[in-house]
């Protein structure tokens, strides 16, 4: 593993899977009385949360505390963040507090790479959501809830068909999702309107569509994106009436999947917009299931990246050579 | 006493008999010192100690005609080492059925060493339950302990010198049976 | 003044001869010349000597930004760079679009005394769009301003750069256009390509450079204007300038040093020293702006030099400013992308980078041939020396260089200014005297 989680491409399938095995011996454990841990006692994470998103941030400190580390939550409102403190005096803050991992969540699109190489800080960095980038632990909490489901809790998705629907271009977790999945062996097909479809998405390891009722049939999975119903007003599509009717998953269009097929959505959802509250509270919604496996799947991923010992970091230092034209 | 040995050369110390014989003498031990095997519980500590606890508990029931529980006790996230190498996958913890409270908990393990697994192992039980009392089998204990740690039963007493390495070879996990020793023996062997 | 022999040097890398200057201007060239017993001996074998270099497109910040860059900082990076001229952009606080401020930024150069500072004016009041400024006054003012320019905004009200490319002909005047329609930008932050897509940054698509240099070229034809285009981009920016040009439309186009040499690869670092306007393009692109400028479809190198304090570039790429800072590092850039890649001389480098730029900006006295009587601006390129970039050691205020640590192949090692010499051994002339006066 390297030293932090700034993308799902971080992670090669070995990786993966050995986050996800340890989030499935994690989950074990947390079904006895004693929930703690003693694992990182002594370490100290930082959540820092430019963006407001109670869900992510409950998770990861569930996660750490579970570990027995030492949890410090760093919000941008009501902080110096909000009086206009940079993103490198915070980081210097608390590197000399002794964070030795942050988990990050921030409007901007490659933040958490800026503090992981900026030399900022010593300790790992976690992605947690950046801008329109990425959510690895998301993605990775999804593959871990369709391995419970599609693949015997064991092993990879190998040939599982997953169905990833709605506002990709906006969506950190369709692109965390694409790349893990595809680590992982399954394939994906991402439907969309056109106009939310991001430039070059050929180019991704997936395929893609503009129709959703012929990726219905044959998915092991379908993953429901938030759409905002502002993006109406930048023309991305011309009302949410017509959204929701050509790609929102109503009850006639989950009847199309097969029997084994589950639902989910990263959350929060808008009802009646991409997903209908029937489909979202059907059996084959694993909606919940999805926050419960979030916690383990960060304990995991602090777990190791943390209980380590601290190694070299690992990540391509010369970056000057590969953008210069030949 | 040895002939001088290249660090490189193993000595096997025991062979598959003596393996055999050793875990059946624990596992009369076993029945004995617990006045019958009652209510005990033999947790392995993998990846070795859970067969080694698996071979225990058919010993037994040949002795006993009862099935004995078994389940394995992962002690990685209890480990006091765990900075100095990398981060280490999970492996199994498994409780049996009627878990531990107020039961005999046999600790399983290939070998005793420094006691710092077995103090692990400690920390990791009282997080799952409170067991009655905890007992210790290992099938050799090469002595150098850190911790006041002592084992209940022991299948083979086997000096060592710090440099050396006891490799233990199960049919289950490597293919064949034997216990052999590397290195260089030093001072004090 | 200070009589000067420059022993050796080699015009446009041609045979070695001596330079002799006097009252400003070469008074001799050649060799076993007589040369007066008190000049000053500038030893200068096999170095380059070029036409002193001039910038269309410098951001010299002052007023308003004097914490990024003053006149008389810009002035010593531009001497530094080897330029004896730089045109400074409008976009200051306030805007250059009276006759007052380019005048004060016209006096600020000339005390500052290294390199001509050649204002130029905003086209559209406060740059906003709405109404064209004095452009007039701007032309008759002691800045004599010829280039009018909203760089940093496009004009895109197509009937104010009609009415703007219309008006100026009436002082010979010419309209630098910042091509990038707003509508397809807004809040763009790198180029439009598979790679925004994966970084999930908002993409500057090359149609938003390419439709408005297409409508400006057609207006400037239809009009009979002068139109320069600003730092293009594109592959498809070149075509179409390249159409135009074929069709008699008088256009002109720049590309900044830093499109010649670097790709969008390096915004995968999410590092915003890499941040710019227009962004950095693909590899293809590169390609295609070396080849323009090879053949002279692109007329210029103009460095669009944009001095950033630290903390405008310490931070997450989408809050940092855009620019970087091009004119201590522009001649070792083209050297790179032009003259190592076999692309193009030293005769094609005095062409565009002083040559053309002088005749663009109408500038007199820049951009002359080194010839007996010329005004004695002179540039020396020392090729023996190559220039490891060390962003402390450059001579703006700003330090906002995508090249640290980088070596460029050649050294900018001597300028003249107005028969002055500005840069010494690559030293600044100001600075050593300074230093020479304390000890």
């Amino acid at each position: 593993m390297n030293r932090h989680l700034l993308s799902a491409a971080d992670l090669n399938h070995d990786d993966a899977l050995l986050v996800l095995d340890t989030a499935a011996e994690l989950a074990a454990l947390t079904d006895r009385a004693v929930k703690k841990l003693p694992t990182l006692r002594g370490r100290t994470v930082v959540n820092l949360f430019y963006e407001d998103s109670t869900r992510t941030r409950i998770s990861f400190e569930a996660a750490a505390k579970r570990l027995s580390a030492d949890v410090i939550n760093f919000s941008a409102k009501g902080s110096s963040v909000s009086k206009g403190e940079s993103l490198k005096d915070t980081a210097l803050t608390l590197e000399a507090m002794g964070a030795d991992a942050v988990v990050i969540r921030h409007p901007a699109s490659g933040a958490p790479d800026r503090l992981a190489h900026s030399g900022w800080i010593g300790g790992s960095v976690v992605n947690a959501g950046d801008g329109t980038h990425e959510h690895p632990t998301q993605a990775l909490l999804d593959a871990f809830t369709m391995r419970q489901h599609l693949a015997g809790g064991k092993g990879d998705l190998a040939g599982r068909k997953v169905t990833i629907v709605g506002d990709v271009l906006h969506s950190r977790v369709a692109r965390s999702n694409v790349l893990l999945l595809a680590t992982l062996g399954a394939e994906v097909t991402l439907v969309a309107p056109p106009t939310l479809l991001p430039f070059g998405v050929e180019t991704w390891p997936c395929s893609f569509s503009f129709d959703l009722d012929s990726h219905l049939t044959s998915a092991d999975a379908v993953m429901m994106l938030r759409v905002q119903r502002e993006r109406m007003n930048a023309a991305f599509f011309p009302t949410s009436r017509e959204y929701s009717r050509r790609y929102g998953l109503d009850v006639r269009r989950m009847n199309l999947l097969p029997d084994h097929a589950i639902v989910m959505h990263p959350g929060p959802m808008n009802r009646g917009m991409e997903i209908a509250a029937d489909v979202a509270d059907s059996e084959r919604s694993v909606i919940v299931e999805q926050v419960t496996n979030g916690v383990n799947v960060r304990m995991a991923v602090l777990y190791l990246l943390l209980a380590g010992a601290q190694l070299g970091e690992p990540d391509g230092s010369d970056r000057t050579a590969e953008g210069t034209a030949s | 006493m040895s002939a001088a040995r290249t660090p490189d050369e193993t000595r096997t110390v025991l062979d598959s008999d003596d393996i055999a014989r050793a875990l059946t003498r624990v596992a009369h031990e076993i029945v004995e010192r617990t006045k019958g095997a009652d209510d005990i519980v033999l947790l392995g500590i993998p990846t070795r100690g859970v067969y080694l606890a698996n071979r225990i508990a058919e010993r037994i029931h040949v002795i006993e005609g009862r099935d004995i529980p078994v389940g394995s006790l992962d002690i990685t996230l209890y480990r006091d080492d765990l900075r100095r190498a990398p981060a280490r996958a999970l492996l199994p913890t498994t409780i049996p059925p009627g878990g531990i409270d107020d039961k005999i908990v046999v600790l399983v393990d290939d070998v005793l060493y420094s006691g710092r697994t077995i103090r692990a192992a400690l920390d990791a039980l009282s997080d799952i339950g409170r067991p009655r009392m905890v007992q210790l089998a290992v099938l050799v204990d090469r002595g150098h302990r850190e911790l006041p740690i002592r084992p209940d039963y022991v299948g083979k007493n086997i000096p060592t010198a710090k440099t050396e390495k006891v490799l233990v070879h199960l049919v289950e996990f490597d293919g064949d049976d034997a216990v052999r020793l590397s290195g260089e023996p030093g001072e004090g062997s | 003044m200070t009589t000067y022999v420059i022993r050796g040097s080699r015009p446009l890398a041609g045979s070695n001869v001596d330079i002799v200057i006097s009252d400003g201007v070469i008074s001799a060239m050649g060799t076993d010349l007589v040369v007066p017993a008190d000049a000053t001996e500038i030893s200068a074998h096999d170095h380059i000597a070029l036409p002193g270099l001039v910038d269309l497109h410098t951001h010299l910040r002052e007023p308003g930004r004097e914490d990024a860059e003053t006149v008389r900082s810009g002035s010593q990076a531009a001497a530094a760079g080897g330029y004896t001229a730089v045109c400074a952009m409008a976009n200051t606080n306030p805007v250059a679009d009276t006759a007052g401020t380019v005048e004060q930024v016209w006096r600020l150069g000339q005390q500052a005394g290294l390199v001509h500072v050649q204002p130029i004016g905003a086209v559209t009041t406060g740059l906003e769009g709405t109404q064209l400024a004095e452009l007039g006054a701007m032309a008759d003012s002691a800045a004599c301003v010829r280039i009018f320019s909203d760089d940093g905004k496009c004009v895109h009200d197509a009937v104010l750069m009609r009415r703007a490319l219309e008006y100026v002909k009436a002082f010979d005047g010419v309209i630098a256009q910042h091509a990038q329609e707003p509508r397809l930008t807004e809040d763009a932050q790198m180029n439009e390509s598979a790679l925004s897509g994966v970084l999930g940054l908002r993409g500057w698509p090359a149609v938003a450079e390419e439709a408005i240099i297409a409508r400006d070229v057609l207006l400037a034809d239809h009009v009979g204007s002068r139109l320069h285009v600003c730092h293009v981009s594109t592959a498809g920016s070149v075509e179409i300038i390249r159409w135009a040009k074929s069709r008699g439309i008088d256009v002109t186009a720049e590309v900044t040093p830093h499109h010649l040499l670097l790709t969008e690869e390096l915004v995968r670092s999410y590092n915003p020293i890499y941040k710019v306007n227009p962004p950095l393009r693909s590899e293809r692109d590169v390609h295609a702006l070396r080849e323009a400028l090879a053949d002279g479809t692109i007329d210029v190198v103009a460095t669009d030099h944009a001095p950033h304090p630290a903390e405008d570039k310490d931070c997450e790429w989408a809050q940092a400013a855009m620019g970087m800072v091009g004119l201590e590092t522009a001649v070792g850039v083209v050297a790179e992308a032009m003259i190592s890649t076999g692309l193009m001389d030293w005769a094609g480098v005095a062409q565009r980078m002083s040559v053309q730029p002088a005749v663009i900006g109408r500038l007199a006295g820049q951009g002359r041939p080194l010839a007996v009587g010329e005004p004695a601006n002179i540039t020396l390129i020392n090729t023996d020396v190559p220039h490891l970039v060390e962003p402390r050691a450059l001579r703006s205020a700003s330090r906002n260089t995508p090249y640290a640590g980088r070596s460029l192949p050649v050294s900018v090692w001597t300028t003249f200014y107005q028969g002055e010499l500005t840069l010494n051994e690559g030293v600044l002339v100001s600075q050593a005297n300074q230093a020479g006066g304390s000890a």
